[in-house]
């Protein structure tokens, strides 16, 4: 009986301890670490509970099938992402071992001509880069200042209909958005700024529209973020007299930091991947420039591009791109890492 | 100052009668038992407060005495977070909620439409029932009202002097960089009680301030409010009837009629309240024959 109860605590225990880490987890993961934990802490329970017979375990059919079909379909899609980084990572390797191309080359070299075997990245990087740079300066201050809006100001009406159209707007094939930025937005800059500045193919028309297309993400997540601050906190700052601008500003949004953050770096990521966009509005053609108003080709609207055309399997243009779709990856990756590092700094601090 | 003493003398008609000559309210909520005719620190009259359709409290009229504790008892669900909240336009963040009759604050109904809500928030502060400190360190947790009301002076001053009447100083002198969530959950409530002093209130309204706290802690918040109360009005909301009897100069009873609606159904110093209470009701409540 002793034995039994020390078993208990010791699950209990570790419950308790996996809590904190739990905390700092992104909620898909945090659900599954969650369900791991569960059943490792009742079985540990359970096998102490071997001494009396009312108290045994009973075998419960449907309970251990949607257990088993629950597991699978985590294991499913951990399995899926191996393999895409499995392949990436064969590809990747298999293009640096061809006698042309080295590592070095591929991250310093300044241009990039699969013809005449120069795989030299930084063009498409600096493309991609400059694309998410502007569509983060357009996204941020219009997404925030509407989740702001949505769950600071808006009557409980308002927000009815906002946050439906707002979503619908994410719901636009980004096709839709990439012919937007060539007959619109374009035209548009070319106006204002001048037909001899802009051309017709340029990184600042692309990245404002792929601004406008992930405003809705940031608005959206940064609501629920902002939307989840306990209301405790803003009756305290009514109560010491704040104006409904200085509550928002002041004391909802830095204790939604954690979570408008995650909604800026999922909102990056997006930005980086968009592909159709890019595509179609901001060239065909690698350029290592720091002007926004001419043509320059990034690195998904290169992979865009290529794997259209007709390529062997074996050629070396064919794995440069598995290269190219590695280094986005690992993008993506650090940007989660970098998201979720903060995050839990802001646990720390404000909890 | 001309107002002032205009409300003064507009009072004294109604509480001339000492408390000696009182005798039964009559069929209406007692008024307050006035012992003097100063000025009073908050005053409600006839006031009712709806939420959508459902009439929480009716007709409360309510003479808040200045730098006195004023406790407010009652089961629960009878209106007095409600009645609380009334008094320093709390309620208006709550869509349905819809407040009738007036609320006179240095002569001024500060329900009067030229009134600014967020005016009268900073002259009447609040501490909620669990402790909620802003996301921001110790020493912005006492900044913030004050730099929101547009002080300028010795915010270190300031901040120092808040935490000194909170009884926390000493406690977080040290770290005053730190987190207000590194803070125990009493130090929490007593971190909230120095952001209210900071912005220099005239009124200080605490609902169930100790409910989240153990005993010791609770006491330490007790002795607090008597040292404030030298220099604030306090007005309490608890459930803790020794508390009441302990820390508070004047009580008010609530109750809840059949359709559930709040009114006031005594009113006085808590002395006599506790020992001779006028009303069956209270007195059945305060022994703990309620039922
Ligand atoms: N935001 C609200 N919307 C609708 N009804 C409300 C709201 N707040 C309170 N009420 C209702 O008003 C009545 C009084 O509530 P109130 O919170 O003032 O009671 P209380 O005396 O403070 O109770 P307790 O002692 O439990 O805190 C209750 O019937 C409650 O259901
Ligand atoms: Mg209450």
């Amino acid at each position: 009986m002793q034995r039994c109860h020390g078993r208990e605590i010791v699950a209990g225990i570790m419950f308790e301890q996996s809590k904190p880490a739990l905390g700092s987890e992104i909620v898909a993961e945090a659900s599954m670490a969650y369900t791991g934990t569960a059943i490792g802490a009742s079985e540990l329970a359970a096998t102490g509970g071997d001494g009396s017979d009312d108290l045994k375990r009973h075998f419960r059919l449907g309970e251990s099938l949607i257990h088993s079909v629950l597991v699978a379909c985590g294991v499913l899609s951990m399995l899926t992402t191996l393999g895409i980084v499995i392949v990436l990572g064969i590809e990747s390797w298999r293009f640096f071992r061809v006698p042309e191309v080295t590592l070095w080359e591929f991250v310093t070299n300044t241009v990039w001509q699969p013809r005449i075997n120069e795989f030299g990245m930084l063009p498409l990087l600096s493309a991609t880069l400059m694309t998410s740079f502007i569509a983060m300066l357009v996204a941020l201050p219009l997404g925030l200042m509407a989740a702001i809006y949505m769950s600071e100001y808006a009557t409980p009406r308002t927000r009815g209909v906002l946050k439906p159209v707002l979503e619908l707007l994410a719901g636009i094939p980004t096709v839709v958005y990439g012919y937007f930025a060539l007959t619109f937005m374009t035209p548009l800059l070319r106006t204002i700024l001048g037909k001899d500045i802009v051309e017709i193919y340029n990184t600042a028309s692309a990245g404002i529209v792929i601004g406008i297309l992930i405003i809705p993400l940031v608005a959206s997540m940064s609501e629920d973020a902002l939307r989840a601050v306990p209301s405790g906190l803003r009756e305290a700052a009514y109560g010491l007299g704040g104006t409904k601008f200085e509550t928002a500003i002041q004391v909802v949004l830095p204790a939604a930091l954690s979570g408008v953050t995650a909604a800026f770096i999922v909102a990056v990521a997006r930005a980086v991947g968009e592909t159709m966009v890019v595509a179609l509005a901001a060239g065909a053609g690698p350029n290592l420039t720091a002007n926004p108003f001419v043509g320059a080709e990034t690195i998904t609207g290169h992979i865009a591009r290529i794997s259209g055309g007709d390529l062997s399997y074996d050629s070396i243009d064919y794995q440069s791109i598995f290269a190219l779709a590695f280094v986005l990856f690992l993008m993506t990756l650090s940007l989660n890492i970098f998201s979720r590092w903060l995050m839990r700094r802001f646990r720390q601090e404000y909890q | 100052m001309a107002i002032q003493t205009k409300m003064a003398t507009g009072t004294s008609s109604s509480s001339a009668s000492t408390l000696a000559d009182m005798t039964s309210g009559g069929g209406m909520a007692a008024p307050a038992a006035r012992t003097h005719d100063g000025p009073l620190a908050i005053e409600a009259r006839n006031m009712n407060i709806y939420y959508g359709n459902f009439h929480a409290v009716r007709d409360i009229n309510l003479q808040v005495e200045p730098r006195k504790i004023t406790a407010l008892i009652g089961p629960s669900g009878c209106g007095k977070s409600t009645v609380l909240r009334a008094f320093n336009r709390m309620n208006d963040l709550v869509a349905s909620a819809r407040v009738e009759g007036e609320v006179l604050f240095n002569g001024r109904n500060i329900y009067a439409p030229e009134v600014d809500a967020v005016e009268v928030r900073r002259r009447i502060g609040m501490v909620f029932q669990k402790p909620n400190p802003f996301p921001k360190s110790i020493y912005d947790n006492v900044a913030w009202g004050a730099k929101v009301n547009g002080f300028k002076g010795d915010m270190d001053g300031l901040v120092e002097q808040a935490l000194r009447n909170a009884a926390l100083w000493d406690e977080v002198k040290d770290k005053l960089k730190q987190s207000g969530y590194s803070l125990s959950g009493g130090q929490q409530q007593r971190l909230c009680i120095a952001r209210a002093i900071a912005i220099k209130p005239e009124i200080i309204l605490m609902d169930e301030p100790c409910s989240a706290l153990d005993p010791i802690a609770t006491l330490a918040i007790e002795d607090l409010m008597k040292e404030l109360v030298e220099k604030y009005t306090i007005m309490i909301v608890t459930h803790n009837m020794q508390q009441a009897a302990r820390v508070s100069d004047y009580t008010a009873f609530f109750m809840v009629d059949p359709k559930r609606t709040g009114h006031l159904v005594e009113y006085g110093p808590t002395r006599q309240l506790f020992t001779n209470p006028k009303e069956k009701r209270t007195e059945d409540y305060i022994t703990g024959r309620f039922g």
